[in-house]
């Protein structure tokens, strides 16, 4: 029986079930509202969102393996372009693209012309340091951790903060293999 | 340190139907060897404890993986026998025959392993295992109540899991 192929981003989009974008976007930004409330450090504040993204991320592998039946990615490359190319499109409906590949291919950036988290959104003066999107770097770590991936994810460059796009940059700390969790003696 | 799940384990079989008793047992591990779930239909022989049961499910598991990857005839790079691999790489077996009992495996990327025991009769269960693994996602990875790497306490899952065994069957 020939394997399955992978879903393209569209075609999952189009059969997942689908909430209304300004709820979303509402929900999302009084998240933040509240956080901020809460602990009024915006570096706390940054921490936290990185905090509950990575918490997402773990659990939304599994849904995004089972419903684009993408197989193991053979090299980061591959990884990356499935990230952006299907992940994105399946859960934010957005296309992503890749690009500013590094020398050994282990580090790359993620650019988001839009993001729905950041509708009707403006950020004051009292909060220029936050990330307003940094649940969407620990989704990435999150759920790359749970196919072996220690990574890191960082913004370099944000439209609340006067640049043209979103850009992530996503870079491979190490490969982690599975290793037999049971000691020897019985 | 605890590998595995509770000592008790979900207790076992609804009423067999007519046409339903195909299914035996379906284990579930993830890829640090907690043994997530573990219900039985129908089992006559019980040999070992429960911890060591699953211990050994996992371990024979690890090793056919392995085996399987590195005695591939197609495959171009080998590591040396016994060098953990990614879940996911290389090829995996996925069903094995003896003249009492066939066991299917599937291997999720993410490390999730399900495996079904069941008539030595039965065709090939990728599919079914496929959607034994959207329901997890959907009963179980999405329950807000559920701590992922901990033995999955989910009655509605266990509901939906064996109204589809019975249905399959």
């Amino acid at each position: 029986m020939a394997p399955v192929a992978p879903r393209s981003g569209d075609a999952i989009f189009a059969n997942i079930e689908r909430v209304n974008a300004e709820l979303f976007t509402l929900t999302y930004g009084a998240i933040v509202r509240q956080l901020l409330t809460d602990l009024e450090e915006v570096e706390e504040v940054n921490k936290q969102l990185e905090q509950m993204g990575y918490n997402i991320g773990i659990r939304l592998i599994d849904e995004f393996l089972a419903k684009s039946n993408v197989s193991r990615c053979v090299d980061f490359r591959e990884t990356a372009d499935v990230i952006a190319k299907v992940g994105f499109k399946m859960f934010l409906g957005v296309t992503a693209s890749v690009s500013n590949w590094d020398a050994e291919g282990t580090c790359c950036s993620i650019i988001l012309e839009d993001n729905p988290l950041v509708d009707f959104v403006e950020l004051p003066d009292t909060c220029q340091g936050l990330y307003y999107c940094n649940i969407l770097s620990g989704v990435i770590r999150g759920a790359l951790e749970m196919v072996s991936m220690k990574t890191e994810v960082t913004w370099i460059h944000d439209v609340l903060r006067g640049d043209d796009v979103f850009e992530l940059q996503v870079k491979l700390l190490k490969q982690v293999p599975e290793e037999y969790p049971y000691k020897d003696d019985e | 340190m605890q590998f595995f799940g509770g000592s008790e384990i979900s207790p076992s079989p609804p009423v067999p139907t007519a046409s339903g008793n195909n299914g035996h047992m379906i284990y579930m591990f993830n890829r640090n060897g907690v043994c997530l779930l573990y219900r039985e239909w129908n089992r006559p022989l019980r040999t070992l404890n429960a911890q060591q049961d699953h211990k050994l499910m996992f371990g024979l598991l690890f090793s056919l993986k392995s085996l399987t990857a590195k005695m591939d005839p197609t495959s171009a790079e080998k590591g040396n026998l016994g060098v953990p691999q990614l879940p996911g790489q290389g090829c995996s077996f996925h069903s094995f025959r003896t003249n009492t009992y066939k066991l299917s495996f599937m291997e999720s990327p993410s490390g999730i392993k399900i495996i079904l025991v069941t008539h030595p009769r039965t065709g090939d269960l990728r599919d079914s295992l496929k959607y034994i693994y959207n329901l997890y996602v959907e009963y179980v990875v999405k329950n807000p109540l559920y701590t992922p790497g901990s033995p999955i306490r989910c009655q509605l899952f266990n509901t939906t899991l064996d109204q589809y065994m019975r249905g399959i069957a």
